[in-house]
C-alpha cells in the first residue's frame, strides 16, 4: 500500500484514539474498591465480549479487537511483521516444550503470529523444519536438538530468543517507517540490557553473552557482554555512556521498573504519530498504545486481585499515549 | 478552419481544465477517504467533514472557468478566430498558471483537509480553525486564476 492508501485507516484510528484510556481513567480504575468493581467499570467502558468471566479473557478479547481492526484496515498485514514475529518465536518455544510431554498444555500458543500455530507444531512434531519460514528454520532445529538431547530449556530459549530479536531487528530496520525502526531498536536494546543484568546476577560466562546478545545500533554487544562479566555495576557504568543512561536508575531499582521505563520511552517516541495522517505509522502507534493500555489494566487488576496498596500499583503504571 | 494558433489556444484551455480538474479530483478523493474513516466511527460528523472534503474541489471549477473564457475569446464559443501561431501560444501560456497552480494547490489542499478531518474527529469544536487551515492554500489558486483571467482578457485587447 502506498502511503496515501492509509488515509481512511488513519482517520478511523483518530476516532478510535478517543476511546483509549488516559491517566484519569486508569486512576478511576485504581480507585475502585475491589477487583470486581474494576471488572464492572471495564465492562461499562466496553471492554471484553460481554460474557467474560476472568480478566485474562477480557484482556485477550481487547487484544483480539485491536488486531481484528488492523486486519480490516490493512490489506497486507506484513507491514506489522516487526510486532508479530515475537509471537511466532514464542509459539516455536511452546511447540518444542509441548513436544516433550504427552499431555496438551492449555493456552500456551497465540494465534496472532505470522505463521499458523498448526504449521509450527507440525514442523516441530514431525521435525520438518522446512515448513517454517527461512528465518526460523536454523533456530528451530538448533533449539529442538538442545531441548531434546541436552534437556537444556534455558539454552533452547536463548537460541530462539536471539533469533527472534535478530528477526525483529531485521524487519524493523528494513521498514521505511521510522516508528518500526525505533521499535526494533528499543526492543533489542531492552532485551540485551535485561540479558546483561540477569546474566551478571547469575554469573554467566562469555559464551552465553555471545550467544544471547543481539546486535543493535545503540549498544556495543562486546562491551555490554564484558561489562556483564564484571557485574551489574559495570553494566550500569557502561550504560551511562549510551543512549540508555536515563534507564540506569530504573535498572538499579528493579527489572519491572526498567520494563516500565522502556514502555514509557516507546510511548514518548510514538507521540509524534498523532500528527501524521498518511502513513502506516499512526496505526502502528495505535497498536502499541493499545498494548500499553492492556498492560496497565493488567497491572491494576493484578494489584486489586492481590490487594496491593494503590501506591505500589500506581508506581508501575505506564505513561499513556493520550 | 483550425490553424496552429487555434490548436495551441484550445490546448491551453484543455490543460487548464485538465490540470486543475485532476488536482481537485485527487484532493477531494483524499478528503473523501479521510471523511469515510471518521464517519465509520462517528456518522454525526458528516456535515463538518463534508465541507472539509469539498474545499479542494474549487480548483476544478477555476480550471473550467479559464477554459470557458479562453474558448469564448478564440472563436470556438464566440469571439474572434485566432489568426497567428504566436497568438495561440500566448493563450496557451495564459492558461498555464491555472493548470499548474490549480493541480498542485488542489493536491496540497487535499492533504491539509485530510489532516484537518483528523483534527475534527478528535476536537469537533475546533471546526472553524480546521476550515481556515486548508482554505489558506486556496489563496494561491485564486492568485493563479486572477493572472490567467487577466492574461486571457489582455491578449484580446492586444489584437
Amino acid at each position: 500500500m502506498t502511503d496515501n492508501e492509509y488515509i481512511y485507516a488513519v482517520a478511523r484510528i483518530r476516532t478510535k484514539e478517543m476511546s483509549l484510556f488516559d491517566r484519569q481513567t486508569l486512576e478511576q480504575l485504581l480507585t475502585c474498591r475491589t477487583y470486581e468493581d474494576c471488572l464492572k467499570l471495564l465492562a461499562e467502558k466496553g471492554w471484553g465480549e460481554g460474557s467474560d468471566s476472568s480478566d485474562s479473557d477480557i484482556l485477550a478479547a481487547e487484544r483480539k479487537k485491536t488486531w481484528d481492526l488492523m486486519r480490516e484496515l490493512v490489506d497486507d498485514m506484513s507491514v506489522f511483521d516487526v510486532f508479530l514475529y515475537e509471537k511466532d518465536y514464542h509459539n516455536l518455544k511452546a511447540a518444542i516444550k509441548q513436544a516433550l510431554i504427552p499431555e496438551i498444555v492449555p493456552a500456551i500458543f497465540t494465534e496472532e503470529g505470522t505463521v499458523p500455530v498448526s504449521v509450527i507444531r507440525e514442523a516441530v512434531n514431525e521435525k520438518k523444519f522446512d515448513l517454517l519460514p527461512e528465518r526460523m528454520r536454523a533456530c528451530a532445529e538448533e533449539g529442538y536438538e538442545i531441548q531434546m538431547q541436552g534437556r537444556d530449556s534455558q539454552m533452547c530459549d536463548v537460541v530462539i530468543d536471539r533469533a527472534a530479536l535478530d528477526a525483529i531487528y531485521g524487519a524493523g530496520k528494513a521498514s521505511k517507517t521510522e516508528l518500526f525502526s525505533d521499535y526494533a531498536e528499543l526492543k533489542v536494546a531492552q532485551a540485551d540490557i535485561q540479558i546483561a543484568v540477569r546474566g551478571a546476577r547469575l554469573k554467566k560466562n562469555k559464551s552465553f553473552y555471545e550467544k544471547a546478545l543481539a546486535v543493535c545500533d545503540t549498544l556495543d554487544c562486546d562491551r555490554l557482554g564484558d561489562a556483564a562479566l564484571a557485574g551489574t555495576e559495570a553494566v550500569c557504568e557502561y550504560l551511562e555512556s549510551t543512549a540508555y543512561s536515563d534507564a540506569v536508575s530504573a535498572i538499579k531499582t528493579s527489572g519491572s521498573a526498567f520494563e516500565c521505563w522502556c514502555d514509557n520511552r516507546m510511548m514518548e517516541k510514538i507521540q509524534r504519530e498523532k500528527y501524521h495522517s498518511f502513513t502506516v505509522a499512526p496505526l502502528a502507534a495505535y497498536v502499541l498504545a493499545r498494548e500499553n493500555e492492556i498492560k496497565s489494566v493488567r497491572i491494576i487488576l493484578s494489584g486489586k486481585r492481590n490487594q496491593l496498596p494503590e501506591e505500589v500499583v500506581r508506581e508501575r503504571l505506564r505513561e499513556m499515549y493520550v | 478552419m483550425v490553424n496552429l494558433g487555434s490548436a495551441l489556444a484550445i490546448a491551453g484551455a484543455s490543460v487548464a481544465a485538465l490540470g486543475a480538474g485532476m488536482g481537485s479530483a485527487k484532493g477531494v478523493g483524499m478528503g473523501g477517504q479521510a471523511a469515510a474513516g471518521v464517519l465509520t466511527e462517528d456518522p454525526s460528523k458528516f456535515g463538518k467533514v463534508l465541507i472539509l472534503q469539498l474545499l479542494p474541489g474549487t480548483q476544478g471549477i477555476y480550471g473550467l472557468l479559464i477554459a470557458f473564457i479562453t474558448l469564448t475569446q478564440i472563436g470556438v464559443l464566440g469571439g474572434t478566430a485566432i489568426s497567428s501561431t504566436w497568438e495561440g501560444l500566448a493563450y496557451l501560456a495564459a492558461c498555464l498558471p491555472m493548470a499548474f497552480v490549480g493541480y498542485f494547490s488542489a493536491v496540497q489542499q487535499g492533504k491539509a483537509s485530510v489532516s484537518c478531518i483528523g483534527l475534527i474527529s478528535k476536537k469537533p469544536d475546533q471546526f472553524g480553525k480546521a476550515m481556515i487551515l486548508p482554505a489558506m492554500v486556496e489563496t494561491y489558486a485564486i492568485l493563479a486564476l486572477l493572472i490567467s483571467i487577466l492574461a486571457i482578457i489582455g491578449i484580446g485587447s492586444l489584437r
